[in-house]
């Protein structure tokens, strides 16, 4: 079981990140354990949950079901990626102005998910937003203020 | 300045949660941090007959490796806090790490402590265990039986405790001129906090300090129980957790895992971190439910209810769990009888160990049975008697001018208008016109149906002394803690630990509420023993009720002291000052005044302070409740079968609750939907199977139906208040209603849309299969 370990570059955040990692580590290691971006999390091991959502060139992953070295040179948002210049990104702000969130722990992904969701469909209907959120497990808020926040967010975005 | 109580503020804790920036366990890193995994049993009941860790301990990166000899002696076993009296309670010894058997998938058998998280993982692969497997058995009925394998030899019969409340019915049943019979299967429910179980310890050696940051609910019992387990004194132990990514009963529990960090921190001079996986967390948290349930209701043909009768065989696992014997007894014994007048009742509980993951506390915790048994037997006894189920409800339930109400089974119902909830649901459901469509329909081959839950629930744990004389092994008190700073900024340290449920904004309200200053003022501090002086946690809907109403005690102490160094400084009598909108006024003379920021400034400074006042303002209260609280309310729910498919659509969802005088509507609507969706869930789609063997076989979130967001409609929500008469703040907790009352109202909507079918009762859940087979004439 030993491993060669393997260079990897990776653009987080708009910051370029350098390290040497075993082959088999997950990107959401990657971001939690080697760059220490803990925003990002770990809710289950079958890809289901969408705690680990980030975003892989502008498109929505499940961290945890890519490999480090897959994200070799290509550009990784994180939800500490989605504010700019100390402005919350629109979905932020959705989540906390119609309580999208209460332990806070699947809402990075949630909101990542979001993202991609709206960048797909920028002006969905509740049940769209719904069918949107299958890759999502929330067991806090019952999903009605996550679909009231996207909305909210969607308004935002579209000006 | 309007009043903060009773506005829909934003939460203050989400601008650091929604930017990354929130500290859950897994979170912390410390330099030369190692890491744990737990090698679990694959096996529901086997000897132990070896252990080799030899290949693990060589493996490159590999520290340590622990067996159950190894923490024997260092780790005590792991305790149950909760052992009802006359119960005849067997708490057989749970040890950290299996010595001799294990006793359910997942019972830990060996630590690995290593230089990363993968190597820790690797290197459990290489651990050798020669297990002899022994007979299982999982079902708790079967456990019963004579010859069943016993998970305990010291338990031969697996009964853990036998426990009964209320008096004999018999008259009750020899009165009535109808019987209804049921038996009733919960079944086992895995709670799936999305933050998996983590902790994290440290030592130090030089003071001999040990800190662990853990998933918990309640931090002080953690540091209560594990000081105990560890030997190392409380004050030299500190617990920390400040974000916890959602517990619903899962992490009250003290668990292994957490002694067995901390021992090898201690061990091996380094941090150490462990963090469960998703399938760890299915296999070695614990579970909810699991129980098999006799219900007997005596009545009247004109639909009065005369005497219930309940037998509860309950499904403890394998170990007793911390706070387990407390749900399927007091939690859910005490209140079979609901929010109905019902003047014999009777309860008996067994409670059984099987080869099983541990059931314990999960969100409502034996309210949620309780009120499913009575309102699907009152819809039962509607049905037999051929009453309107909403007439039996209104001719049965509590009066409002009966409160305080005392139940056959020894609770004091605080206050309620049971009659005003429903009737505020009906109003919105339009009963009348439902009826009218659900005939309609029916007469095109479609089927609707609607399922009513009025329900009371016990809440706002506890009084200490009630806690006590029902086994609670700790008192249900809160501590609070309000610091005014010189400038006026306050901080408050509350014992409650929130995990989810908005206290840092809610108890920020009350406070600033009753200083009459800007919420921002405020800071809430909770989740860490060394900051706060004790409290008992956030479970069973006691966290507002008992926490909020400690804050609101030491914060009418601090006005106090501040009244009197008002009067000095105004040069009147303490009588004559008034206290509104933050300040502080000669009464009738609104040009004398001083503000609030003044007179504490003047307490700091000490200048010129009256005499016998202490300079400072700070006031710390320990608030033990005098009764329970009692939310109530009246849930509907509106579904479509179709009968094709055998798929249920929830078509509408109506909740009307009363949990008093609201704080912030905009959380308590959250905890309302989020408590629905649970309660649905257990209804429509959630269940965990054991196979006979003992191997879960819904362990992961693909086997395991776990609601989505596409599942549901928009939820109809509304309140009547009416206060808690014993608390300051008249408030009741709404943390666990919606899943208390959601499950029957689901399950009464869908037998009644399935009524032409001949249909009395369904097993839940409710899928699709169990569906088609009635509609289609199979044996479900």
């Amino acid at each position: 079981m030993t491993t060669t370990k393997t260079v990897v570059t990776l653009k987080v955040n708009g910051v370029e990140r350098t390290a040497e990692v075993e082959p088999r580590l997950l990107l959401v290691h990657f971001l939690r354990d080697v760059l220490g971006l803990t925003g990002t999390h770990v809710g289950c091991d079958t890809s289901q949950c969408g705690a680990c959502t980030v975003l892989l060139d502008g498109r929505g992953v499940k961290s945890c079901t890519v490999l480090a070295v897959q994200a070799d040179g290509h550009e990784v948002t994180t939800v500490e990626g989605l504010a700019r210049d100390g402005e919350l990104h629109p979905i932020q702000e959705g989540f906390w102005e119609k309580h999208g969130l209460q332990c806070g722990f699947c809402t990075p992904g949630a909101m990542m998910t979001a993202v991609e969701l709206l960048r797909q469909n920028p002006n969905p209907t509740d049940e769209e937003i719904r069918e949107g959120l299958e890759g999502v497990i929330c067991r806090c808020t019952g999903y009605e203020n996550i679909v009231r926040a996207v909305k909210y967010a969607a308004e935002r975005m579209r000006g | 300045m309007a009043s903060v109580f009773g506005t829909a503020i934003k939460r203050r804790e989400d601008p650091r949660l929604i930017t990354g920036n929130g500290r859950y366990t897994d979170d912390v890193q410390l330099p030369g941090m190692l890491y744990a995994a737990i090698l679990r049993s694959p096996h529901a009941h086997a000897r132990i007959r070896g252990i080799n860790v030899e290949k693990a301990k060589r493996h490159p990166g590999v520290v340590a490796v622990f067996t159950g000899r190894d923490v024997a002696g260092k780790v005590a076993p792991i305790p149950t806090a909760w052992l009802p009296p006359d119960s005849n309670i067997k708490t057989p010894a749970h040890p950290a790490l299996a010595v001799d058997s294990v006793r359910y998938v997942g019972d830990g058998v060996a630590m690995v402590v290593a230089e990363s998280r993968y190597v820790a993982r690797d290197a459990l692969e290489l651990i050798e265990v020669d297990y002899e497997v022994l007979p299982a058995v999982v079902d708790p009925e079967k456990a019963m039986e004579k010859g069943a394998p016993a998970v305990h030899e010291e338990v031969p019969d697996n009964v853990a405790f036998h426990w009964q409340a209320g008096s004999d019915p018999a008259s009750a049943f020899q009165d009535a001129e109808v019987v209804v019979r049921h038996r009733f299967r919960q079944q086992r429910l895995i709670p799936n906090a999305m933050e998996p179980r983590s902790a994290v310890a440290q030592y130090n050696a030089g003071s001999g300090e040990m800190t662990v940051w853990v998933t918990s609910q309640n931090p002080h019992i953690h540091r209560f129980l594990l000081s105990n387990i560890l030997g190392i004194p409380e004050h030299k132990l500190r617990i920390v957790a400040v974000d916890v990514g959602g517990g619903f009963g899962s992490k009250i529990p003290c668990y292994a895992d957490e002694a067995l960090v901390a021992l090898a921190a201690k061990e091996l001079g380094r941090p150490v971190k462990w963090t469960e996986d998703r399938r760890e967390n299915f296999l070695a948290t614990s579970h909810g439910r699991d129980e098999v349930i006799y219900a007997e209701l005596a009545g009247k043909r004109d639909g009065t209810m005369l005497g219930l009768r309940i037998r509860m065989v309950a499904n403890m696992g394998a170990y007793l769990s911390t706070a387990a014997p407390g749900v399927p007894t007091i939690l859910f014994g005490l209140i079979t009888v609901g929010p109905y007048r019902i003047p014999r009742a009777h309860t008996e509980v067994y409670g059984v160990f099987t080869n099983t993951t541990p059931t314990d506390a999960y969100r409502g915790a034996g309210r949620p049975e309780a009120t499913y048994v009575i309102e699907r037997m009152t819809d039962l006894f509607a049905r037999e008697i051929g009453m309107d189920v909403v007439e039996v409800r209104k001719k049965n339930l509590i009066p409002a001018e009966e409160f305080p109400y005392t139940t056959a089974l020894g609770l004091q119902y605080d206050s309620g208008n049971y009659h005003g909830a429903l009737q505020k649901a009906l109003e919105m459901v339009h009963y009348e016109e439902f009826r009218k469509e659900q005939e309609r329909l029916r007469t095109q081959g479609r089927y609707i149906g609607l399922g009513w839950s009025t329900y009371v629930e016990i809440c706002g744990l506890g009084p200490s002394q009630i806690a006590g004389a029902v086994g609670f092994q700790g008192g249900l008190w809160e501590s609070a803690a309000v610091r005014v700073h010189p400038g006026g900024k306050v901080t408050v340290f509350t014992g409650a630990s929130p995990h989810g449920q908005g206290e840092e904004t809610t108890f920020a309200q009350i406070v600033a509420d009753r200083f009459g200053i800007p919420v921002e003022d405020v800071e809430v501090v909770h989740g860490d023993t060394d900051r706060i002086p004790m409290g008992w946690g956030t479970y069973g809907s006691r966290a507002t009720p008992v926490g909020g109403s400690a804050l609101a005690v030491a914060a009418d102490r601090i006005l106090e002291k501040a009244r009197k160094i008002a009067a000095h400084m105004l040069e009147v009598s303490e009588e004559d000052v008034e206290f509104a909108d933050g300040k502080f006024q000669v009464k009738g003379v609104p040009t004398r005044q001083v503000t609030f920021q003044n007179v504490v400034l003047q307490a700091h400074l000490a200048w010129n302070l009256p005499a016998g006042v202490e300079p400072g303002l700070e006031a710390q209260a320990f608030y033990d409740p005098v009764n329970f609280c009692y939310p109530f309310g009246a849930h509907a729910c509106v579904v479509e079968v179709d009968v094709e498919t055998g798929q249920i659509k929830v078509l509408r969802y109506v909740a009307v609750d009363d949990c008093g005088p609201v704080i912030n509507p905009m959380i308590v609507e959250g905890q309302v939907h989020g408590g629905i969706v649970q309660g649905m869930g257990q209804a429509l789609w959630e269940g965990a199977v054991y196979d006979e063997q003992g191997q879960l076989v819904t362990g992961s979130f693909m086997d395991y139906a776990m609601p989505k967001a596409r599942f549901f409609p928009s939820f109809e929500t509304a309140h009547t208040v009416t206060p808690a008469p014993h608390n300051p703040l008249g408030v009741k907790g709404i943390g666990e209603t919606g899943t208390i009352a959601a499950t029957p109202a689901v399950v009464n909507a869908v037998v009644d849309a399935l009524a032409p079918f001949g249909v009395a009762d369904l097993e839940m859940p409710l899928t699709p299969e169990k569906i088609w087979k009635i509609t289609h004439g199979r044996d479900a």
